[in-house]
């Protein structure tokens, strides 16, 4: 399934990343801890977290993930907003919580 | 749904608990963050984490956690075990990711629900 | 039911594998008294966080409880490096978790927010180089 057809489906609100919301996603990955998301997520992933800091946009980044989702409508700060632009990865945000939003993503994906 | 259709739908493994699996459920919490889970975890939740170090039954002990999942075929170490056991915190493991495994139980029907600290209401999202 | 009490938990900075240990204690004890649902829940949280910032940021600590019938009082006092700037400490999000405090699941900059939304009546007082002070009140519930 297409990141815009998530999106839409899941009522997310796109703070970056208009332009790239062409691509398939893989599949889901949640996580919180860095370590983690870098040691276990897959190319493509979309990536479910509540952190927000610039750091999670490196992570996407060499994972080559499709985007990431922030939860809790907690949006992105500043600089992770920037990066993220500058770097092409979506950010999303959503006012649900993890297990919420894993659920329905999960659901789409089957 | 009970402990015993959780164990079933993530074909989970029991670490802790193995007499209390009659547990009744209807909500989850997921989170690798422990002040999440304090700041909005609803008593008698399931909290499903890759985090495996004590504190994880002690944030569960303090909320009133029904039982923890732990994903991604995690192993606690001997210490989390003993105090889950201590603890009385039913302890289980899956192979499936966090993402999986929280795709798996809301399919099956448990709700998202947190509970602002703070605040009566608990909120179903 | 017997509401009056008060105990003095000491706690040892850096010592991860203990933490929470005494938050769990103190809440074991007040149910054992009869304090429920939101009173108990609350004392809960406020002293597991307070408990975790002891260890993650100050050589060390005491947690001071006493109970009455109208209410719990927490008094939390650690010797430690202080908080720079309190405003900031309030807002959720903000952390100055080492990489290790966050490993272990903390440092999400929700501690202080949530102790304060634990608390009824809440302050908090810092000196640099010196240590942190934080009074909390909650009332007992009409349960």
């Amino acid at each position: 399934m297409d990141l815009a057809s998530i999106v839409k489906e899941l009522n997310l609100k796109v703070e970056c990343g208009k332009d790239q919301l062409t691509q398939e996603v893989s599949g889901g990955y949640v996580g919180d801890l860095l370590s983690d998301v870098m040691a276990n997520s897959k190319e493509g992933n979309l990536w479910i977290t509540r952190q927000t800091h610039q750091n999670i946009v490196a992570v996407a980044s060499l994972k080559e993930l499709a985007g990431i989702i922030l939860v809790q409508g907690k949006g992105p700060e500043k600089d992770t907003l920037e990066k993220a632009s500058k770097e092409g990865i979506p950010l999303l945000v959503t006012d649900l919580h993890t297990f919420e939003v894993a659920g329905k993503l999960y659901k789409l994906l089957s | 749904m009970t402990l015993f259709e959780v164990m079933d739908i993530l074909d989970a493994k029991v670490l802790v608990g193995r007499e209390e699996l009659n547990v009744e459920v209807k909500t989850a919490f997921s989170a690798d963050l422990l002040s999440d889970v304090l700041a909005f975890a609803k008593a008698g939740s399931l909290l499903l984490t890759g985090l495996t170090n004590p504190q994880i039954v002690r944030t569960a002990s303090i909320l009133d956690i029904a039982a923890i999942i732990l994903v991604r075929g995690k192993i606690a170490p001997d210490e989390t075990l003993r105090l889950a056991d201590e603890l009385n915190i039913p302890m289980l493991s899956t192979r499936y990711i966090l993402f999986e495994t929280s795709g798996r139980l809301h399919a099956a029907g448990i709700v998202g629900c947190v509970e602002k600290v703070g605040r009566d209401d608990s909120v179903a999202l | 039911m017997n509401l009056n009490y008060e105990n003095s938990f000491t706690i040892e900075g850096g010592n991860f594998e203990d933490a929470g240990k005494i938050a769990v204690e103190i809440k074991k004890t007040l149910k054992n008294m009869g304090i429920t649902g939101d009173t108990l829940r609350k004392t809960a949280i406020a002293t597991y966080e307070s408990e975790i910032n002891i260890i993650s940021y100050a050589k060390r600590g005491v947690i001071n409880v006493r109970v009455t019938p109208e209410c719990v009082f927490l008094n939390i006092k650690d010797e430690g490096p202080g908080i720079e700037d309190i405003e900031m400490a309030m807002r959720e999000g903000y952390s100055t978790a080492s990489y290790r405090i966050r490993e272990l699941g903390f440092g999400a900059g929700m501690g202080i927010p949530n102790i304060k939304n634990c608390s009824d009546d809440f302050e908090l007082t810092s000196e640099v180089n010196k240590g942190t002070h934080l009074r909390i009140v909650i009332n007992m519930n009409n349960s």
